[in-house]
């Protein structure tokens, strides 16, 4: 039933999903992090940097972002990230245009992990002499982090979805081996009940995983 | 609050943050420097990349059959998600265990996958196994994919939107003699709907990026792609790519300011219960694995 698999690198092509969603979460975890701290900081430049990034990025669509880094960015800049090849430099590429995008999304989830923090907590970190950074990085960002595992969850789920939207520009991951497939192929439901179980077990228990790890370490008060 | 990570600055910390205040602009002007010179030596910034979008015919011929497209699109997936969202939003909420379990497994599954893997399948589909032209399969593929998608996320919003309401309310209309279907139309769904709005108008941001994937990946002349065809003909693709982004900031910001006005007149309102699904809980009812909670927000 499922000879049609033989001759595709399922396995391969889910993996290199896995990996674009891997580094462009650490890369926007990273960004989106420093994002945050400037919309919080004392500084009104670069709140307002802060700001316009996110209110701008998070409006364009994924995919004009990832094709305008390959056409755009590589074909008409030349930019290669240090690629040589044709895959990697387009694999570089969709994990720059994905950090880019997801960084917008994490820096509103800690954002709104900020807020949750008791005003005391920063009150008082105030009175003992700390600075902003001191405040931010021993006071407040540990707590937020702690309370948004769950919006951050849900910003993984979404990369991880979103990461289909490589393909676009060739990059071999799941979705650009389906479309491949049906065109290669004549059993489109069942190479559709395929990519869908993978998305499936991707998602689902990253989200239990991760809702439960919430609960775990969530700050009682 | 963030005004309170910081205190009132004195005349030390004025000095400093001026200071950075210049480091950081001189860091943005030498990027952007880098980036202009750039851009200039290859020959991106020159007039005649700019100049189609003085002309008429970009627009007339490009730009808005792409724009109508992308919003043909768009509006369809939400009208016929919403009414099947809501089906199923309160199917999950059944007293049936069979029924809130079929309804909860189509709506954990859909929300598991990608759209764009739900547009190609729903393509493949429409070629294999019906009569729909070749001309108009990629706008259908495009709606049932976002369709699928949306009416599972809409499914959560309204659940949530439902279980937000304060549990005097069916109470009162189970006590005055309703049945079930009554206590939803006349009490429920009428007051939910306000709390939700704010969430579905944000679902809409979401609704209207996607529409880009068919342009990139299943030939649908929306406004992403019809402008890829002429920025190839023109050679402008710099130009072009930034003209689109900002149309679609445009569209996307005035219904994400929109939604959070909404959100902030609806928590202000006496004459509501004063429960609102936020524009924030909307993207986090998009994602499985979670069931939503009774206001429907994942932080805390």
């Amino acid at each position: 039933m499922f000879d049609f698999l033989e001759g595709y690198d399922l396995l391969g092509a889910f993996w290199v999903t896995v990996q674009l969603t891997v580094l462009s979460a650490l890369g926007s975890l990273i960004w989106g992090t420093v994002l945050a701290g400037m919309r919080v900081g004392p500084i009104p430049l670069m709140r307002g940097f802060g700001s316009a990034y996110v209110n701008f990025v998070r409006n364009i669509p994924l995919t004009i972002i990832i094709v305008f880094t390959s056409l755009g960015l590589n074909q008409t800049m030349g930019v290669t990230l240090g690629a040589e090849e044709f895959d990697s430099i387009n694999f570089r590429l969709a994990v720059l245009g994905l950090v880019a995008y997801t960084s917008a999304f994490v820096c509103e989830a800690l954002r709104s992990g900020i807020n949750t923090v008791p005003v005391g907590q920063a009150e008082a970190a105030r009175a003992l002499g700390l600075r902003f950074t001191q405040v931010l990085t021993l006071i407040i960002l540990p707590q937020a982090f702690r309370a948004v595992v769950a919006p951050l969850a849900n910003v993984l789920i979404a990369l991880t979805k979103n990461t289909t939207v490589a393909a676009a520009i060739g990059v071999a991951e799941a979705a650009f081996l389906m479309k491949g497939m049906i065109e290669n192929e004549a059993n489109t439901l069942l190479i559709g009940a395929v990519f869908a179980f993978g998305f499936v077990c991707l998602t689902l228990p990253t989200g239990l995983l991760l809702g439960w790890v919430s609960k775990k370490v969530a700050v009682k008060r | 609050m963030s005004s309170l990570l910081y205190d009132a600055q004195g005349p030390r910390a004025k000095r400093r943050n001026l200071l950075y205040s210049a480091l950081f602009l001189a860091v943005a002007a030498l990027v952007l420097w880098w980036v202009i010179g750039s851009l200039a030596e290859k020959d991106q910034l020159d007039w005649e990349k700019w100049q189609p979008f003085t002309d008429g015919r970009t627009w007339t011929t490009y730009i808005w059959p792409g724009l109508e497209n992308t919003l043909l699109a768009a509006a369809l997936a939400m009208v016929i998600a919403l009414p099947l969202g809501a089906i199923l939003g309160i199917a999950r909420l059944s007293d049936h265990k069979l029924v809130r379990g079929v309804a909860g497994t189509i709506v954990e599954f859909f929300r598991a996958i990608p759209v764009l893997i739900l547009m190609l399948f729903a393509n493949a589909v429409y070629a294999g196994f019906s009569g729909i032209s070749s001309d108009n399969r990629p706008l259908y593929a495009v709606v049932t994919g976002l369709v699928l998608y949306n009416a599972s996320v809409l499914a959560e919003i309204v659940r949530a939107g439902i279980l937000s309401l304060p549990k005097g309310q069916s109470e009162a209309a189970m006590a005055i003699g309703l049945r079930k279907g009554q206590t939803m139309r006349s009490v429920l769904l009428p007051q939910s709907v306000t709390a939700m709005l704010p969430a579905i108008v944000s679902q809409l941001v979401v609704i209207v990026k996607d529409t880009a994937l068919g342009g990139a990946l299943l030939t649908f002349p929306e406004l992403m792609s019809t402008i890829s065809t002429m920025s190839g003909f023109n050679g402008n693709i710099f130009a072009s790519f930034i003209v689109v982004a900002l149309i679609f900031i445009a569209i996307n910001y005035a219904l994400t300011t929109f939604a959070g006005r909404l959100e902030a007149r609806l928590r202000r309102g006496k004459k509501s219960t004063g429960a609102v699904v936020g524009a924030d809980a909307a993207a986090a009812l998009s994602t499985p694995g979670e069931s939503a909670g009774p206001d429907g927000s994942g932080g805390g």
